[in-house]
Formats: C-alpha cells, sequence, structure tokens
C-alpha cells in the first residue's frame, strides 16, 4: 500500500519528541481520520534550528510528519511558510489518494506552529489561520467523493458507491 | 518469516482436507448439474451430498431449504431485497439492528431509496439488541426483520432464539446474518426461530467464493439472480460445483471437530485476555463477557492509531486486523464502535485478534511481546498519551 519512502519513515521517524521550551507550538487535528498532530520549534534569527513532533495517526501521517520535520529544519521563517502539502507528499514520492489529506495535516501543523511563534513575537493574537477546505475544487473541475475517492456530482449530496451522505462543501 | 495468523476473520486457511476434495473435484470435470445424462447425474449427486452436510451443520432437515451462493453478502442480499421484492404489496417496512455488516446496512439503503422505511435499534455496550426493542419497532406494514447473529467487529453473540421468537408471533419473516457463527458455534435453524440465514464458507475454513442461504419453506423470496431453474429456482447459474464441494467437506468437518475447535480458540482467547494486563494498560475490551464468539477478541488500545499497529506488527510477522477509519478506504470510523459508546480516538486504536486452529499459545506470548513494544513505540510518537498521562498525575 506504502511505497519504500513513506515505510522508511514511518518505520524509523526523524525528529519525534517534544521540545520543552519550544518558541512555537502547533497542534491540528483531522475529524475525517481522527489524526492529531503536534510540531514544536526552535527557532534562531529567523531560522528552524530544531523541529520536534508528536502524531496520532496512521502509518501515513507519522511518515508525512517525520518527512516535514526534514523539510523544515534549517530553513527560514519565510521559505518554511511555502511548503505546501504537495511538497511533502511528493518528497515521500507519492501517498495514496485517500490518504492525502494526511499531508494537509502536517503542512498545517507547521503553519500553526509558525503562526504561534508570530504571535509570541508580537505579543499579540493575529487571526486565525484559514484553514483549507477538504475538498475545494474549482467550477468545472471534477468533483470525487471525500471517502471513496468516486467521481461524483457536483451537486451530489450522497455517494452511490459508498453510501455516504455528503455535506455540500464537499 | 513464518507469518502468525491472528486474522482468521479476514481469511483463514483452506484446510488439506477440503483442497484435497476440491482438486479432486476439479479433476473429475464435472458436467452441469442441471444436465439430464449420465455425467450431469453424477454432478448432481455430488451437489445434492454437499448440500446435505451444510443442512446439517445448521440442524435444516430439508436440504432443499439450502441455496447455494457465491459469499455472504450475496447471501445476505438475496434475503433482505429478495424478502423486500417479494413482499413488497404487504409492506414496506423493515427492522434491523445499528451494528449490522455493511451487507446489510446497504442492501437496506438501496431499499430505503426504493421507498421502504427501515427501523434501526440501539444496541447496549457490548453491542447486544434488546429483543424487547425489537418487538416495540415491529409495525403493522413490517415485513421483515435482520439481525446479525454474532458481530464481525466485536464478536458478541445476539439474543437470536429470543428474538426470532417475537417475530414469529407477529408473523414478520426473520432473517439473520450468521456468517461469522455458522460452522463456528452450534447453529440450529429450528431453535434460533429464523426464517433465511446467512452464512459463507470460508469462516469454517472452506473456500472463499462459496455462501449459502438458508430459506425456510414457504417463506415468500424472490431470487436476486434471475435465469435457469438451478437451486430449486431460487437462484439462477451454473453452480459453482469445485467451490461447493468444498464447502461441503469443510462443512462435515466443522460439525464433527466443533467441540474441540471451539476449546481450542476460547482457551487462546483466554490466554490472551487474561495475560494483556502485564503486557499494555489503558485498553478497552469491546468482546462481550459471555455471548461472543470464542475466537475473536476485540480490543481498543488507547492514545494509538490501529493502522499503525497492523503494520508494526507485520513487521514483526504477525498478522492483526484493525478497525482504525485510518484502514478502511472510507476513512470513517466504525458504527459498531460508536455504537457501543466508543469516542472516535478509542475507536482508532481498536485491534481485531481473530484465533484459528493453526495458533497456539506460543503465538499468544509472542504477539502480546511484540504489542507491548509497538504500543510503546507508538505512544512515544502520540501525543495523546503524554496528555493524558500528564493529567492523571
Amino acid at each position: 500500500m506504502y511505497n519504500k519512502t513513506v515505510m522508511d519513515h514511518f518505520r524509523n521517524p526523524r525528529n519525534v519528541g517534544i521540545i520543552e521550551d519550544a518558541d512555537g507550538v502547533g497542534e491540528v487535528g483531522n475529524p475525517l481520520c481522527g489524526d492529531m498532530m503536534t510540531i514544536y520549534l526552535k527557532i534562531e534569527d529567523e531560522i528552524i534550528k530544531d523541529i520536534k513532533f508528536q502524531t496520532f495517526g496512521c502509518g501515513s501521517a507519522i511518515a508525512v510528519s517525520s518527512m516535514l520535520t526534514e523539510l523544515a529544519v534549517g530553513k527560514t521563517i519565510a521559505a518554511a511558510k511555502k511548503i505546501t502539502n504537495k511538497d511533502v507528499a511528493d518528497a515521500l514520492e507519492g501517498l495514496p489518494k485517500n490518504k492525502l489529506h494526511c499531508s494537509n495535516l502536517g503542512a498545517d501543523a507547521l503553519q500553526v506552529a509558525i503562526k504561534n511563534y508570530e504571535d509570541k513575537k508580537a505579543g499579540k493574537t493575529q487571526p486565525e489561520l484559514k484553514r483549507k477546505d477538504q475538498h475545494e475544487h474549482s467550477h468545472g473541475e471534477k468533483c470525487y467523493c471525500p471517502y471513496c475517492d468516486v467521481e461524483i456530482l457536483d451537486n451530489a449530496t450522497f455517494c452511490e458507491a459508498c453510501h455516504t451522505n455528503l455535506k455540500e462543501s464537499h | 518469516m513464518t507469518i502468525i495468523n491472528l486474522d482468521h476473520i479476514s481469511a483463514n486457511p483452506i484446510l488439506p482436507e477440503v483442497k484435497e476434495a476440491m482438486i479432486a473435484a476439479i479433476q473429475m470435470d464435472y458436467a452441469n448439474p442441471s444436465s439430464q445424462h449420465t455425467r450431469g447425474e453424477q454432478a448432481a449427486e455430488t451437489l445434492e451430498s454437499a448440500r446435505e452436510s451444510v443442512a446439517k451443520l445448521i440442524n435444516c432437515d430439508n436440504p432443499k431449504e439450502v441455496v447455494f451462493t457465491s459469499c455472504g453478502t450475496e447471501s445476505i442480499n438475496h434475503a433482505i431485497k429478495g424478502v423486500a421484492l417479494a413482499n413488497a404489496q404487504k409492506g414496506k417496512h423493515i427492522v434491523t439492528s445499528n451494528i449490522e455488516h455493511n451487507a446489510v446496512i446497504r442492501s437496506l439503503r438501496r431499499l430505503k431509496s426504493m421507498g421502504y422505511t427501515i427501523t434501526s435499534v440501539s444496541v447496549d455496550e457490548h453491542g447486544r439488541v434488546n429483543p424487547r426493542d425489537i418487538a416495540e419497532a415491529i409495525k403493522d406494514d413490517t415485513i421483515l426483520v435482520s439481525v446479525m447473529h454474532s458481530n464481525n467487529e466485536t464478536g458478541t453473540i445476539q439474543p437470536i432464539e429470543e428474538i426470532g421468537k417475537i417475530v414469529r408471533e407477529k408473523k414478520v419473516l426473520f432473517h439473520s446474518d450468521a456468517v461469522d457463527s455458522v460452522g463456528v458455534v452450534p447453529i440450529d435453524v429450528h431453535k434460533l426461530n429464523v426464517d433465511l440465514l446467512s452464512f459463507a464458507s470460508n469462516p469454517f475454513y472452506g473456500p472463499t467464493g462459496v455462501g449459502g442461504l438458508y430459506i425456510r419453506r414457504g417463506s415468500q423470496v424472490w431470487p436476486l439472480l434471475d435465469g435457469g431453474i438451478q437451486e430449486n429456482n431460487k437462484r439462477a447459474g451454473a453452480e459453482n460445483l469445485v467451490g461447493i464441494v468444498g464447502m461441503g467437506v469443510a462443512a462435515d468437518l466443522a460439525r464433527s471437530r466443533m467441540e474441540e475447535r471451539i476449546a481450542h480458540t476460547a482457551g487462546l482467547k483466554k490466554k490472551l485476555l487474561d495475560e494483556l494486563p502485564s503486557y499494555i494498560d489503558e485498553y478497552i475490551i469491546n468482546t462481550h463477557p459471555e455471548f461472543s464468539l470464542p475466537n475473536l477478541v476485540s480490543v481498543s488500545v488507547r492514545y494509538i492509531e490501529g493502522e499503525s499497529v497492523v503494520l508494526m506488527l507485520d513487521d514483526d510477522g504477525i498478522a492483526v486486523s484493525t478497525r482504525s477509519a485510518c484502514a478502511t478506504g472510507s476513512l470513517r470510523a466504525s458504527h459498531v464502535l460508536l455504537s457501543i459508546g466508543r469516542d472516535h480516538a478509542d475507536a482508532q486504536g481498536t485491534l481485531l485478534i481473530t484465533f484459528g486452529v493453526d495458533n497456539t499459545e506460543a503465538d499468544v506470548v509472542t504477539f502480546l511481546t511484540a504489542l507491548k513494544n509497538v504500543v510503546t513505540t507508538l505512544r512515544n510518537i502520540s501525543p495523546l498519551y503524554k496528555k493524558a498521562t500528564n493529567n492523571q498525575k
């Protein structure tokens, strides 16, 4: 199911743990899968000097967290902000389609941790980061069931393939 | 590496005696059992002999009441849709429970979209239906009640006999999905008061691709497959004779060895449950302490996720199953676990351990030792465990 790179990061996850005096902490959860991820950052001169993670989740969620920490460590805040879920999935040489949302979780956790660092630095709370919609799609694009990935009608409220009631925002 | 199989519910090995019989059946080059020539009659005799073996396994004295199908799922679809279509003039209401297999749930959902109405009753913390709830749910236009015999996720066995009694008094047809029970625990269609009973061959070490449906004589049920006159006009299509031969032999062995198998697997289950506390903490047993399959343990290991456990145990050469949402194509928490009160996080850490004739006491110890390491590793990675243990301090 998973490729060698994913299995390597799952079996030997890098940067597991907690940074007690972290400069930024980001905690996100995924209601769909029941995953949770916490990212800890140690920042010096706007550079991520150390990064640690803890994850409650499947093989893919753990591999995503591990790869994310590898991508982020040593980067400037500005560069780290540009890390997308696609970057993480690509670095892992691909994830199964129904596990791609795990990579959203990783990228989100990093962004929340960076925001937490910036908030602390500014001494105030800035507006909440807007969480990306699970399945935003522009008009005219094909639409897929978020649960089973079968193509569905744009306005479907029920997936015939996996018998799931869908929210309008699928 | 030898694999320790603790995932018998996903796939059982086919017994050597069954394999032999099936290979012999292939080499026979059987004709069509519906043909009138000598070779056709030979095939028909073989077919009917297997039917008798299977009928005996469920204590059915009229083998004609047993229909061979392609799997348990087909049997369930046949029972539910067949009763619904045949009895639509009488009514369109069906009663079921909240913890049924998807074959039942989705068949009913399909019927719902065709104008049928469904009442689904809830279960207690071990996943047991209260027969009184079924009695209360039956209305004037109820045509079918469908409650599973044993649950495939918790192993909990339902009070089918009592439910059947109530349903029969109300003159409603009663179907039970007994796929994980037939051939595993004693099943008697008369004692259980069922009109229809779905089962499959693999749970008792027969081949996959063969199932059975018991239809009590006189029950109004339409076929799911229309066509020829096979299976007494109840299921069209040339029979899978090689598979059916295998199922027949497996049924005979299941009957003669049932006591021995129950004692063996129940012993392993007891050992696992007795010794688990000395290996890990913070878990919930989902299996009913009294009314449950002898070979199944469902345990929710808290603060970790099941797919990770399955992958790590696989590295250690141990096969188990999980009911984590992450391990399903649909990424949804199990409706069974939510129904018995598990929350989404605990449902995530749910492992299904199912024993078979090939397991030994040493397997249990190997599994527990490996599980302890895996749980420790994953809890070190999990943010939930630290939070929970901090709160407890």
